[in-house]
Protein backbone atom coordinates (compact mmCIF):
# COMPACT_ATOMS: atom_id res chain seq x y z
CA UNK A 1 0.00 0.00 0.00
CA UNK A 2 2.83 2.35 0.94
CA UNK A 3 4.54 1.49 -2.34
CA UNK A 4 1.41 2.28 -4.37
CA UNK A 5 1.00 5.64 -2.63
CA UNK A 6 4.65 6.48 -3.24
CA UNK A 7 4.47 5.55 -6.94
CA UNK A 8 1.27 7.54 -7.46
CA UNK A 9 2.86 10.59 -5.83
CA UNK A 10 5.97 10.13 -7.98
CA UNK A 11 3.86 9.97 -11.14
CA UNK A 12 1.91 13.08 -10.14
CA UNK A 13 5.07 15.08 -9.43
CA UNK A 14 6.68 13.98 -12.70
CA UNK A 15 3.46 14.72 -14.61
CA UNK A 16 3.51 18.29 -13.29
CA UNK A 17 7.21 18.70 -14.12
CA UNK A 18 6.55 17.34 -17.60
CA UNK A 19 3.82 19.95 -18.12
CA UNK A 20 6.08 22.84 -17.19
CA UNK A 21 9.06 21.59 -19.23
CA UNK A 22 9.37 22.97 -22.73
CA UNK A 23 11.55 24.81 -25.18
CA UNK A 24 10.37 28.17 -23.91
CA UNK A 25 10.86 28.85 -20.20
CA UNK A 26 7.57 29.98 -18.68
CA UNK A 27 6.73 30.34 -14.97
CA UNK A 28 4.96 27.41 -13.31
CA UNK A 29 2.05 29.62 -12.29
CA UNK A 30 1.55 31.02 -15.79
CA UNK A 31 1.76 27.50 -17.25
CA UNK A 32 -1.03 26.21 -15.05
CA UNK A 33 -3.21 29.26 -15.51
CA UNK A 34 -2.86 28.68 -19.27
CA UNK A 35 -3.69 24.99 -18.93
CA UNK A 36 -7.20 25.88 -17.80
CA UNK A 37 -7.59 29.12 -19.76
CA UNK A 38 -10.19 29.22 -22.52
CA UNK A 39 -8.97 32.41 -24.18
CA UNK A 40 -7.13 30.68 -27.02
CA UNK A 41 -3.90 32.55 -26.23
CA UNK A 42 -0.70 31.07 -27.68
CA UNK A 43 0.42 29.81 -24.23
CA UNK A 44 -2.88 28.04 -23.62
CA UNK A 45 -2.57 26.36 -27.03
CA UNK A 46 0.93 25.20 -26.09
CA UNK A 47 -0.24 23.81 -22.72
CA UNK A 48 -3.50 22.23 -23.89
CA UNK A 49 -2.50 20.92 -27.29
CA UNK A 50 1.23 20.22 -27.10
CA UNK A 51 2.35 19.58 -23.52
CA UNK A 52 -0.77 17.93 -22.05
CA UNK A 53 -1.11 15.20 -24.72
CA UNK A 54 2.63 14.59 -24.50
CA UNK A 55 2.54 14.05 -20.72
CA UNK A 56 -0.60 11.88 -21.02
CA UNK A 57 1.03 9.71 -23.68
CA UNK A 58 4.13 9.30 -21.49
CA UNK A 59 1.92 7.98 -18.66
CA UNK A 60 -0.12 5.71 -20.96
CA UNK A 61 2.85 4.25 -22.82
CA UNK A 62 4.95 3.87 -19.68
CA UNK A 63 2.14 2.06 -17.85
CA UNK A 64 1.55 -0.19 -20.87
CA UNK A 65 5.19 -1.17 -21.21
CA UNK A 66 5.64 -1.67 -17.46
CA UNK A 67 2.61 -3.92 -17.07
CA UNK A 68 3.46 -5.88 -20.25
CA UNK A 69 6.97 -6.56 -18.99
CA UNK A 70 5.73 -7.66 -15.55
CA UNK A 71 3.08 -9.94 -17.08
CA UNK A 72 5.48 -11.60 -19.53
CA UNK A 73 8.08 -12.12 -16.84
CA UNK A 74 5.44 -13.58 -14.53
CA UNK A 75 4.12 -15.95 -17.15
CA UNK A 76 7.51 -17.10 -18.44
CA UNK A 77 9.11 -16.93 -14.98
CA UNK A 78 12.06 -15.30 -16.68
CA UNK A 79 13.36 -11.83 -15.73
CA UNK A 80 14.69 -11.22 -19.28
CA UNK A 81 11.28 -11.22 -20.98
CA UNK A 82 10.46 -7.71 -22.18
CA UNK A 83 8.45 -6.51 -25.23
CA UNK A 84 11.37 -4.54 -26.68
CA UNK A 85 14.00 -7.24 -26.23
CA UNK A 86 11.90 -10.07 -27.60
CA UNK A 87 10.92 -8.21 -30.77
CA UNK A 88 7.28 -7.33 -30.04
CA UNK A 89 7.96 -3.58 -30.24
CA UNK A 90 9.93 -3.96 -33.46
CA UNK A 91 7.11 -5.99 -34.99
CA UNK A 92 4.53 -3.41 -33.89
CA UNK A 93 6.68 -0.72 -35.49
CA UNK A 94 6.69 -2.66 -38.76
CA UNK A 95 2.90 -2.94 -38.60
CA UNK A 96 2.58 0.80 -38.05
CA UNK A 97 5.00 1.63 -40.87
CA UNK A 98 3.09 -0.64 -43.25
CA UNK A 99 -0.20 1.05 -42.36
CA UNK A 100 1.33 4.50 -42.94
CA UNK A 101 3.18 3.73 -46.16
CA UNK A 102 0.34 1.85 -47.83
CA UNK A 103 -1.90 4.84 -47.20
CA UNK A 104 -4.24 2.69 -45.09
CA UNK A 105 -3.75 4.93 -42.04
CA UNK A 106 -4.63 8.02 -44.08
CA UNK A 107 -7.84 6.43 -45.34
CA UNK A 108 -8.90 5.04 -41.95
CA UNK A 109 -7.19 6.37 -38.81
CA UNK A 110 -7.70 3.23 -36.69
CA UNK A 111 -5.75 1.22 -39.26
CA UNK A 112 -2.54 2.51 -37.66
CA UNK A 113 -2.98 1.02 -34.15
CA UNK A 114 -4.82 -2.02 -35.57
CA UNK A 115 -2.02 -2.88 -37.94
CA UNK A 116 0.59 -2.41 -35.18
CA UNK A 117 -1.51 -4.58 -32.87
CA UNK A 118 -1.80 -7.32 -35.46
CA UNK A 119 1.95 -7.38 -36.07
CA UNK A 120 2.61 -7.39 -32.31
CA UNK A 121 0.14 -10.24 -31.92
CA UNK A 122 2.03 -12.33 -34.47
CA UNK A 123 5.33 -11.58 -32.72
CA UNK A 124 4.06 -12.49 -29.21
CA UNK A 125 2.47 -15.67 -30.51
CA UNK A 126 5.69 -16.63 -32.30
CA UNK A 127 7.78 -15.94 -29.19
CA UNK A 128 5.54 -17.96 -26.89
CA UNK A 129 5.45 -20.83 -29.40
CA UNK A 130 9.22 -20.83 -29.81
CA UNK A 131 10.06 -20.40 -26.13
CA UNK A 132 7.47 -22.90 -24.88
CA UNK A 133 5.48 -22.61 -21.66
CA UNK A 134 8.53 -22.57 -19.41
CA UNK A 135 10.22 -19.84 -21.44
CA UNK A 136 13.77 -21.25 -21.57
CA UNK A 137 15.92 -18.12 -21.33
CA UNK A 138 18.28 -18.85 -24.20
CA UNK A 139 15.53 -19.73 -26.70
CA UNK A 140 13.54 -16.69 -25.64
CA UNK A 141 16.38 -14.23 -26.17
CA UNK A 142 17.55 -15.83 -29.43
CA UNK A 143 14.03 -15.91 -30.85
CA UNK A 144 13.62 -12.29 -29.76
CA UNK A 145 16.83 -11.21 -31.51
CA UNK A 146 15.76 -12.95 -34.72
CA UNK A 147 12.24 -11.46 -34.74
CA UNK A 148 13.59 -8.03 -33.83
CA UNK A 149 16.19 -8.11 -36.60
CA UNK A 150 13.68 -9.30 -39.18
CA UNK A 151 11.06 -6.70 -38.26
CA UNK A 152 13.63 -3.88 -38.18
CA UNK A 153 14.99 -4.92 -41.55
CA UNK A 154 11.53 -4.87 -43.11
CA UNK A 155 10.80 -1.50 -41.49
CA UNK A 156 14.00 -0.07 -43.01
CA UNK A 157 13.19 -1.61 -46.38
CA UNK A 158 9.67 -0.20 -46.48
CA UNK A 159 10.86 3.28 -45.45
CA UNK A 160 13.69 3.24 -47.98
CA UNK A 161 11.25 2.34 -50.75
CA UNK A 162 8.98 5.27 -49.85
CA UNK A 163 8.76 8.07 -52.44
CA UNK A 164 9.01 10.55 -49.57
CA UNK A 165 12.64 11.69 -49.11
CA UNK A 166 12.13 12.10 -45.36
CA UNK A 167 10.76 8.62 -44.74
CA UNK A 168 14.14 6.91 -44.57
CA UNK A 169 15.26 9.27 -41.79
CA UNK A 170 12.38 8.15 -39.60
CA UNK A 171 13.88 4.67 -39.18
CA UNK A 172 15.50 6.24 -36.10
CA UNK A 173 12.09 7.20 -34.72
CA UNK A 174 10.64 3.71 -35.13
CA UNK A 175 13.66 2.11 -33.48
CA UNK A 176 14.20 4.56 -30.61
CA UNK A 177 10.83 6.22 -30.00
CA UNK A 178 9.91 9.83 -29.29
CA UNK A 179 6.96 11.79 -27.90
CA UNK A 180 7.87 15.08 -29.59
CA UNK A 181 4.93 17.01 -31.08
CA UNK A 182 2.34 14.29 -30.49
CA UNK A 183 -1.24 15.53 -30.16
CA UNK A 184 -4.58 14.49 -28.67
CA UNK A 185 -5.32 12.67 -31.93
CA UNK A 186 -2.62 10.19 -30.90
CA UNK A 187 -3.97 9.94 -27.34
CA UNK A 188 -7.47 9.01 -28.55
CA UNK A 189 -6.04 6.61 -31.13
CA UNK A 190 -4.03 4.64 -28.56
CA UNK A 191 -6.24 4.85 -25.45
CA UNK A 192 -8.99 2.35 -26.33
CA UNK A 193 -6.49 -0.36 -27.28
CA UNK A 194 -4.36 0.29 -24.22
CA UNK A 195 -7.40 0.19 -21.93
CA UNK A 196 -8.30 -3.26 -23.27
CA UNK A 197 -4.68 -4.33 -22.76
CA UNK A 198 -4.57 -3.01 -19.18
CA UNK A 199 -7.79 -4.84 -18.28
CA UNK A 200 -6.60 -8.11 -19.81
CA UNK A 201 -3.14 -8.00 -18.23
CA UNK A 202 -4.52 -6.69 -14.91
CA UNK A 203 -6.83 -9.69 -14.72
CA UNK A 204 -3.88 -12.09 -14.85
CA UNK A 205 -2.76 -11.44 -11.24
CA UNK A 206 -4.34 -14.49 -9.59
CA UNK A 207 -3.22 -16.84 -12.35
CA UNK A 208 0.35 -15.56 -12.31
CA UNK A 209 0.48 -15.88 -8.51
CA UNK A 210 -0.65 -19.50 -8.79
CA UNK A 211 1.86 -20.11 -11.55
CA UNK A 212 4.75 -19.33 -9.18
CA UNK A 213 3.99 -22.74 -7.60
CA UNK A 214 4.38 -24.51 -10.92
CA UNK A 215 1.99 -25.33 -13.74
CA UNK A 216 0.52 -28.45 -12.12
CA UNK A 217 -0.20 -26.66 -8.88
CA UNK A 218 -1.74 -23.76 -10.80
CA UNK A 219 -3.93 -26.13 -12.80
CA UNK A 220 -4.98 -27.85 -9.56
CA UNK A 221 -5.98 -24.44 -8.19
CA UNK A 222 -8.34 -24.00 -11.10
CA UNK A 223 -6.21 -21.73 -13.30
CA UNK A 224 -6.86 -22.34 -16.98
CA UNK A 225 -3.43 -21.97 -18.53
CA UNK A 226 -4.70 -21.69 -22.11
CA UNK A 227 -7.00 -18.83 -21.13
CA UNK A 228 -4.22 -17.10 -19.23
CA UNK A 229 -1.91 -17.43 -22.21
CA UNK A 230 -4.48 -16.00 -24.60
CA UNK A 231 -5.15 -13.00 -22.33
CA UNK A 232 -1.40 -12.41 -22.04
CA UNK A 233 -0.85 -12.52 -25.81
CA UNK A 234 -3.75 -10.19 -26.67
CA UNK A 235 -3.12 -7.87 -23.72
CA UNK A 236 0.58 -7.43 -24.51
CA UNK A 237 -0.09 -6.95 -28.21
CA UNK A 238 -2.77 -4.32 -27.51
CA UNK A 239 -0.56 -2.40 -25.05
CA UNK A 240 2.67 -2.53 -27.03
CA UNK A 241 0.99 -2.21 -30.44
CA UNK A 242 -0.94 0.95 -29.56
CA UNK A 243 2.04 2.57 -27.84
CA UNK A 244 4.46 1.81 -30.65
CA UNK A 245 2.01 2.99 -33.31
CA UNK A 246 2.02 6.53 -31.91
CA UNK A 247 5.48 6.88 -30.33
CA UNK A 248 7.81 4.31 -31.87
CA UNK A 249 9.39 1.49 -29.90
CA UNK A 250 10.64 2.51 -26.48
CA UNK A 251 12.78 -0.27 -25.11
CA UNK A 252 13.85 -1.53 -21.68
CA UNK A 253 10.94 -0.05 -19.66
CA UNK A 254 9.40 -3.49 -19.20
CA UNK A 255 12.79 -4.88 -18.17
CA UNK A 256 13.99 -2.23 -15.73
CA UNK A 257 10.76 -1.39 -13.91
CA UNK A 258 9.67 -4.88 -12.77
CA UNK A 259 13.26 -5.66 -11.81
CA UNK A 260 13.53 -2.59 -9.58
CA UNK A 261 10.08 -3.08 -8.01
CA UNK A 262 10.12 -6.87 -7.51
CA UNK A 263 11.80 -6.78 -4.05
CA UNK A 264 9.21 -4.25 -2.81
CA UNK A 265 6.23 -6.49 -3.60
CA UNK A 266 7.77 -9.63 -2.13
CA UNK A 267 8.10 -11.15 -5.60
CA UNK A 268 4.32 -11.48 -5.88
CA UNK A 269 3.36 -11.20 -9.61
CA UNK A 270 -0.16 -9.83 -9.00
CA UNK A 271 1.15 -6.89 -6.98
CA UNK A 272 4.04 -6.42 -9.38
CA UNK A 273 1.62 -5.91 -12.30
CA UNK A 274 0.07 -2.74 -10.89
CA UNK A 275 3.29 -1.48 -9.34
CA UNK A 276 5.04 -1.89 -12.71
CA UNK A 277 2.30 0.03 -14.50
CA UNK A 278 2.86 2.99 -12.16
CA UNK A 279 6.63 2.57 -12.23
CA UNK A 280 6.66 2.43 -16.04
CA UNK A 281 4.61 5.63 -16.23
CA UNK A 282 7.08 7.35 -13.89
CA UNK A 283 10.07 6.10 -15.87
CA UNK A 284 8.81 7.27 -19.29
CA UNK A 285 7.71 10.63 -17.81
CA UNK A 286 11.17 11.10 -16.29
CA UNK A 287 12.94 10.13 -19.51
CA UNK A 288 10.73 12.44 -21.58
CA UNK A 289 11.54 15.31 -19.21
CA UNK A 290 15.25 14.49 -19.42
CA UNK A 291 15.37 14.51 -23.24
CA UNK A 292 13.75 17.95 -23.29
CA UNK A 293 16.05 19.38 -20.62
CA UNK A 294 19.19 17.89 -22.19
CA UNK A 295 18.56 18.97 -25.80
CA UNK A 296 15.50 21.24 -25.97
CA UNK A 297 15.31 21.68 -29.75
CA UNK A 298 16.86 18.47 -31.03
CA UNK A 299 14.21 15.78 -30.38
CA UNK A 300 16.65 13.41 -28.67
CA UNK A 301 14.99 9.98 -28.88
CA UNK A 302 13.67 8.35 -25.70
CA UNK A 303 15.27 5.04 -26.65
CA UNK A 304 18.72 6.57 -26.22
CA UNK A 305 18.09 7.29 -22.53
CA UNK A 306 16.27 4.00 -21.99
CA UNK A 307 19.17 2.01 -23.42
CA UNK A 308 21.68 3.94 -21.30
CA UNK A 309 19.76 2.87 -18.19
CA UNK A 310 18.44 -0.47 -19.42
CA UNK A 311 21.35 -2.04 -21.26
CA UNK A 312 23.72 -2.16 -18.23
CA UNK A 313 20.92 -3.73 -16.20
CA UNK A 314 20.30 -6.21 -19.00
CA UNK A 315 24.01 -7.16 -18.94
CA UNK A 316 23.80 -7.52 -15.15
CA UNK A 317 20.77 -9.82 -15.46
CA UNK A 318 22.53 -11.95 -18.06
CA UNK A 319 25.55 -12.18 -15.75
CA UNK A 320 23.34 -13.23 -12.85
CA UNK A 321 21.37 -15.82 -14.84
CA UNK A 322 24.29 -17.07 -16.96
CA UNK A 323 24.30 -20.37 -15.07
CA UNK A 324 20.79 -21.10 -16.31
CA UNK A 325 21.42 -19.97 -19.87
CA UNK A 326 23.01 -23.25 -20.88
CA UNK B 1 33.96 42.81 -89.90
CA UNK B 2 35.95 39.73 -90.87
CA UNK B 3 38.14 40.25 -87.83
CA UNK B 4 35.04 40.40 -85.64
CA UNK B 5 33.68 37.16 -87.07
CA UNK B 6 36.99 35.43 -86.54
CA UNK B 7 37.16 36.56 -82.92
CA UNK B 8 33.55 35.42 -82.34
CA UNK B 9 34.40 32.01 -83.77
CA UNK B 10 37.45 31.90 -81.53
CA UNK B 11 35.34 32.64 -78.47
CA UNK B 12 32.93 29.91 -79.51
CA UNK B 13 35.74 27.45 -80.07
CA UNK B 14 36.97 28.36 -76.61
CA UNK B 15 33.61 27.62 -75.01
CA UNK B 16 32.99 24.07 -73.71
CA UNK B 17 31.23 21.84 -76.24
CA UNK B 18 29.97 18.99 -74.03
CA UNK B 19 28.68 20.18 -70.67
CA UNK B 20 27.26 17.83 -68.01
CA UNK B 21 25.48 19.19 -64.96
CA UNK B 22 25.31 17.10 -61.76
CA UNK B 23 23.35 19.45 -59.47
CA UNK B 24 19.67 20.42 -59.65
CA UNK B 25 20.36 24.16 -59.50
CA UNK B 26 23.24 24.16 -62.00
CA UNK B 27 20.91 22.15 -64.28
CA UNK B 28 18.45 25.03 -64.31
CA UNK B 29 21.05 27.78 -64.74
CA UNK B 30 22.63 25.84 -67.61
CA UNK B 31 19.27 25.14 -69.28
CA UNK B 32 18.59 28.88 -69.18
CA UNK B 33 21.92 29.96 -70.64
CA UNK B 34 23.49 27.16 -72.68
CA UNK B 35 23.71 27.32 -76.48
CA UNK B 36 21.69 24.66 -78.33
CA UNK B 37 23.51 21.32 -78.09
CA UNK B 38 26.04 22.58 -75.54
CA UNK B 39 24.44 20.89 -72.50
CA UNK B 40 24.39 17.10 -72.92
CA UNK B 41 23.03 15.80 -69.61
CA UNK B 42 21.23 16.96 -66.45
CA UNK B 43 20.52 15.27 -63.12
CA UNK B 44 17.69 12.82 -62.62
CA UNK B 45 16.00 15.23 -60.18
CA UNK B 46 15.56 17.76 -63.00
CA UNK B 47 13.32 15.31 -64.85
CA UNK B 48 10.87 15.30 -61.92
CA UNK B 49 8.24 18.04 -61.99
CA UNK B 50 8.00 17.92 -58.18
CA UNK B 51 11.57 19.20 -57.85
CA UNK B 52 12.35 21.00 -61.07
CA UNK B 53 10.82 24.14 -62.57
CA UNK B 54 12.15 23.23 -66.01
CA UNK B 55 11.00 19.63 -66.35
CA UNK B 56 10.01 19.92 -70.02
CA UNK B 57 13.34 21.32 -71.19
CA UNK B 58 15.25 18.93 -68.89
CA UNK B 59 13.47 15.83 -70.19
CA UNK B 60 14.78 16.59 -73.69
CA UNK B 61 18.24 15.67 -72.36
CA UNK B 62 19.39 12.34 -70.89
CA UNK B 63 19.53 12.20 -67.09
CA UNK B 64 22.53 11.26 -64.97
CA UNK B 65 22.69 10.05 -61.36
CA UNK B 66 25.61 12.39 -60.47
CA UNK B 67 28.11 9.51 -60.10
CA UNK B 68 31.70 9.98 -61.32
CA UNK B 69 31.64 6.82 -63.43
CA UNK B 70 28.59 7.63 -65.56
CA UNK B 71 29.54 11.30 -65.85
CA UNK B 72 33.01 10.37 -67.14
CA UNK B 73 31.52 8.02 -69.73
CA UNK B 74 29.53 10.97 -71.15
CA UNK B 75 32.95 12.44 -72.17
CA UNK B 76 32.25 15.99 -70.97
CA UNK B 77 34.73 18.84 -71.34
CA UNK B 78 33.05 20.70 -68.48
CA UNK B 79 31.12 19.45 -65.44
CA UNK B 80 28.86 21.79 -63.45
CA UNK B 81 28.45 20.93 -59.77
CA UNK B 82 27.31 22.49 -56.49
CA UNK B 83 29.69 23.30 -53.66
CA UNK B 84 27.89 20.61 -51.63
CA UNK B 85 28.27 17.93 -54.29
CA UNK B 86 30.15 14.92 -52.93
CA UNK B 87 33.87 15.77 -52.70
CA UNK B 88 34.75 12.23 -53.74
CA UNK B 89 32.92 12.64 -57.05
CA UNK B 90 34.50 16.00 -57.80
CA UNK B 91 38.08 15.02 -57.00
CA UNK B 92 37.66 11.80 -58.99
CA UNK B 93 36.51 13.77 -62.05
CA UNK B 94 39.33 16.30 -61.67
CA UNK B 95 41.89 13.50 -61.37
CA UNK B 96 40.52 12.12 -64.63
CA UNK B 97 41.35 15.47 -66.25
CA UNK B 98 37.85 16.94 -66.49
CA UNK B 99 37.25 20.59 -65.63
CA UNK B 100 34.69 20.97 -62.84
CA UNK B 101 33.13 24.33 -61.96
CA UNK B 102 31.31 24.51 -58.60
CA UNK B 103 28.42 26.85 -57.84
CA UNK B 104 27.56 27.87 -54.27
CA UNK B 105 23.85 27.66 -53.35
CA UNK B 106 22.14 31.05 -53.34
CA UNK B 107 21.49 32.39 -49.83
CA UNK B 108 19.82 35.61 -50.96
CA UNK B 109 18.09 37.05 -54.00
CA UNK B 110 21.19 39.16 -54.62
CA UNK B 111 23.11 35.91 -55.24
CA UNK B 112 21.01 35.16 -58.34
CA UNK B 113 22.77 37.70 -60.66
CA UNK B 114 26.15 36.41 -59.40
CA UNK B 115 25.26 32.80 -60.24
CA UNK B 116 23.94 33.82 -63.66
CA UNK B 117 27.17 35.68 -64.36
CA UNK B 118 29.26 32.72 -63.19
CA UNK B 119 27.30 30.34 -65.41
CA UNK B 120 27.54 32.74 -68.37
CA UNK B 121 31.29 32.80 -67.95
CA UNK B 122 31.60 29.02 -67.56
CA UNK B 123 29.56 28.39 -70.71
CA UNK B 124 31.03 31.27 -72.74
CA UNK B 125 27.58 32.91 -72.89
CA UNK B 126 28.33 36.21 -71.14
CA UNK B 127 26.03 38.31 -73.34
CA UNK B 128 22.99 36.10 -72.65
CA UNK B 129 23.80 36.13 -68.93
CA UNK B 130 24.02 39.93 -68.84
CA UNK B 131 20.64 40.27 -70.55
CA UNK B 132 19.07 37.84 -68.10
CA UNK B 133 20.60 39.63 -65.11
CA UNK B 134 19.18 42.96 -66.28
CA UNK B 135 15.66 41.59 -66.69
CA UNK B 136 15.89 39.78 -63.31
CA UNK B 137 16.91 42.98 -61.53
CA UNK B 138 14.14 44.95 -63.20
CA UNK B 139 11.47 42.33 -62.34
CA UNK B 140 12.63 42.07 -58.74
CA UNK B 141 12.60 45.85 -58.29
CA UNK B 142 9.06 45.99 -59.66
CA UNK B 143 7.88 43.24 -57.28
CA UNK B 144 9.50 44.39 -54.06
CA UNK B 145 7.89 47.81 -53.58
CA UNK B 146 7.88 48.61 -49.85
CA UNK B 147 4.50 47.81 -48.25
CA UNK B 148 2.76 50.08 -45.74
CA UNK B 149 2.60 47.33 -43.16
CA UNK B 150 4.71 44.17 -42.85
CA UNK B 151 2.74 41.14 -41.56
CA UNK B 152 4.66 38.68 -39.34
CA UNK B 153 5.16 35.36 -41.10
CA UNK B 154 6.82 32.02 -40.38
CA UNK B 155 8.16 29.48 -42.84
CA UNK B 156 7.85 25.90 -41.58
CA UNK B 157 9.02 22.74 -43.24
CA UNK B 158 9.17 19.08 -42.25
CA UNK B 159 10.80 18.25 -38.89
CA UNK B 160 10.11 21.80 -37.67
CA UNK B 161 12.76 23.31 -39.90
CA UNK B 162 12.41 27.00 -40.65
CA UNK B 163 14.26 29.64 -42.65
CA UNK B 164 15.50 32.89 -41.14
CA UNK B 165 16.38 36.13 -42.90
CA UNK B 166 19.76 34.92 -44.19
CA UNK B 167 18.54 32.22 -46.53
CA UNK B 168 17.07 32.29 -50.02
CA UNK B 169 13.56 31.49 -48.73
CA UNK B 170 13.89 34.08 -45.95
CA UNK B 171 14.98 36.67 -48.49
CA UNK B 172 12.02 35.83 -50.76
CA UNK B 173 9.72 36.40 -47.77
CA UNK B 174 11.45 39.71 -46.93
CA UNK B 175 11.33 40.95 -50.52
CA UNK B 176 7.60 40.17 -50.64
CA UNK B 177 7.04 42.48 -47.66
CA UNK B 178 6.82 40.10 -44.69
CA UNK B 179 8.68 40.16 -41.39
CA UNK B 180 10.06 36.77 -40.42
CA UNK B 181 9.24 35.58 -36.86
CA UNK B 182 12.18 33.16 -36.99
CA UNK B 183 14.32 36.25 -36.47
CA UNK B 184 12.50 37.00 -33.19
CA UNK B 185 13.41 33.46 -32.14
CA UNK B 186 17.05 34.11 -32.96
CA UNK B 187 17.17 31.97 -36.07
CA UNK B 188 19.50 33.56 -38.62
CA UNK B 189 19.59 31.12 -41.50
CA UNK B 190 18.09 27.64 -41.72
CA UNK B 191 17.45 25.72 -38.49
CA UNK B 192 14.91 24.18 -36.16
CA UNK B 193 12.06 26.30 -34.82
CA UNK B 194 10.37 24.05 -32.22
CA UNK B 195 6.59 23.74 -32.52
CA UNK B 196 6.08 25.26 -29.05
CA UNK B 197 8.13 28.29 -29.94
CA UNK B 198 6.30 28.73 -33.25
CA UNK B 199 2.93 28.67 -31.47
CA UNK B 200 4.11 31.15 -28.81
CA UNK B 201 5.35 33.54 -31.52
CA UNK B 202 1.77 33.50 -32.93
CA UNK B 203 2.64 34.80 -36.41
CA UNK B 204 0.00 36.43 -38.64
CA UNK B 205 0.61 33.79 -41.28
CA UNK B 206 2.30 30.38 -41.33
CA UNK B 207 3.64 29.30 -44.71
CA UNK B 208 4.19 25.57 -44.95
CA UNK B 209 6.37 23.64 -47.33
CA UNK B 210 5.60 20.10 -48.37
CA UNK B 211 5.19 18.56 -51.78
CA UNK B 212 6.33 14.98 -51.47
CA UNK B 213 4.24 11.88 -52.05
CA UNK B 214 4.04 9.08 -49.49
CA UNK B 215 3.86 9.40 -45.72
CA UNK B 216 6.62 10.53 -43.40
CA UNK B 217 6.42 11.21 -39.70
CA UNK B 218 8.70 14.17 -40.40
CA UNK B 219 5.64 15.94 -41.84
CA UNK B 220 3.47 15.43 -38.74
CA UNK B 221 4.46 18.82 -37.32
CA UNK B 222 2.70 20.51 -40.26
CA UNK B 223 -0.63 18.89 -39.36
CA UNK B 224 -0.44 19.43 -35.59
CA UNK B 225 -3.82 20.64 -34.28
CA UNK B 226 -2.10 23.32 -32.17
CA UNK B 227 -1.42 25.32 -35.34
CA UNK B 228 -5.05 25.48 -36.40
CA UNK B 229 -6.10 26.39 -32.82
CA UNK B 230 -4.21 29.66 -32.95
CA UNK B 231 -6.63 32.53 -33.26
CA UNK B 232 -5.52 35.23 -35.67
CA UNK B 233 -3.01 33.02 -37.45
CA UNK B 234 -3.66 32.22 -41.09
CA UNK B 235 -2.34 28.82 -42.23
CA UNK B 236 -1.25 29.36 -45.81
CA UNK B 237 -0.96 25.68 -46.68
CA UNK B 238 1.62 24.31 -49.04
CA UNK B 239 3.14 27.32 -50.70
CA UNK B 240 6.87 26.68 -50.71
CA UNK B 241 7.85 24.36 -53.52
CA UNK B 242 10.29 23.94 -56.36
CA UNK B 243 10.25 27.70 -57.13
CA UNK B 244 12.04 28.30 -53.81
CA UNK B 245 14.87 25.81 -54.10
CA UNK B 246 17.34 27.32 -56.56
CA UNK B 247 18.77 30.76 -57.08
CA UNK B 248 17.53 31.17 -60.65
CA UNK B 249 15.24 33.84 -62.13
CA UNK B 250 12.23 31.54 -61.51
CA UNK B 251 12.59 32.34 -57.80
CA UNK B 252 10.67 35.50 -58.76
CA UNK B 253 7.58 33.27 -59.06
CA UNK B 254 7.95 32.61 -55.34
CA UNK B 255 8.22 36.34 -54.62
CA UNK B 256 5.11 36.92 -56.73
CA UNK B 257 3.16 34.21 -54.83
CA UNK B 258 4.20 35.75 -51.52
CA UNK B 259 3.20 39.28 -52.58
CA UNK B 260 -0.24 37.89 -53.49
CA UNK B 261 -0.40 36.17 -50.11
CA UNK B 262 0.50 39.39 -48.30
CA UNK B 263 -2.34 41.25 -50.09
CA UNK B 264 -4.65 38.38 -49.14
CA UNK B 265 -3.58 38.57 -45.46
CA UNK B 266 -4.03 42.34 -45.43
CA UNK B 267 -7.53 41.95 -46.85
CA UNK B 268 -8.39 39.54 -44.02
CA UNK B 269 -7.20 41.86 -41.25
Amino acid sequence: MKLTAFLICLCLVLFVISLVTGTTPVSVWHSFASLFATDGSPMSVVMQQIRLPRALLAVMIGASLGVSGAAMQGYLRNPLAEPGLIGVSAAAGLGAVLALQTGLAAAFALALPLSALLAALIAVAMILTLAGPRGAALTLILAGIAISALASAFTSLVLNLSPNPFAAAEIVFWMLGSLADRSFAHVWLALPFMAVGWLLLGSLGRGLDALTLGEDAAAAMGVRLSGLRLALVIGTAACVGAGTAVAGSIGFVGLVVPHVLRPFVGGQPSRLLWASALGGAAMVLAADIAVRVALPDRDLKLGVLMALVGAPLFLHLIYKTRGTLQ
Amino acid sequence: MAALLVSAALVLADAPQRVVSINLCTDQLALLLAAPGQLVSVTRLSHEDTDSVMGDQARALPANGSGAEEVYLLKPDLVLAGTFTSMATISMLRNLGIEVVQFAPARALSDVPDRLAQMGEALGREAEATAMIDSFNADLAALSAAPAQRPRAALTYVNNYSSGRHSLAGDVLFAAGFDNVAEEAGLGSVGVLPLEQLVLLAPDVIIQGRNYPGAARAEDNLDHPALSSLKGTYLAGELTDRDWVCGTPTVLNAVRTMVDLRRDVEARQ
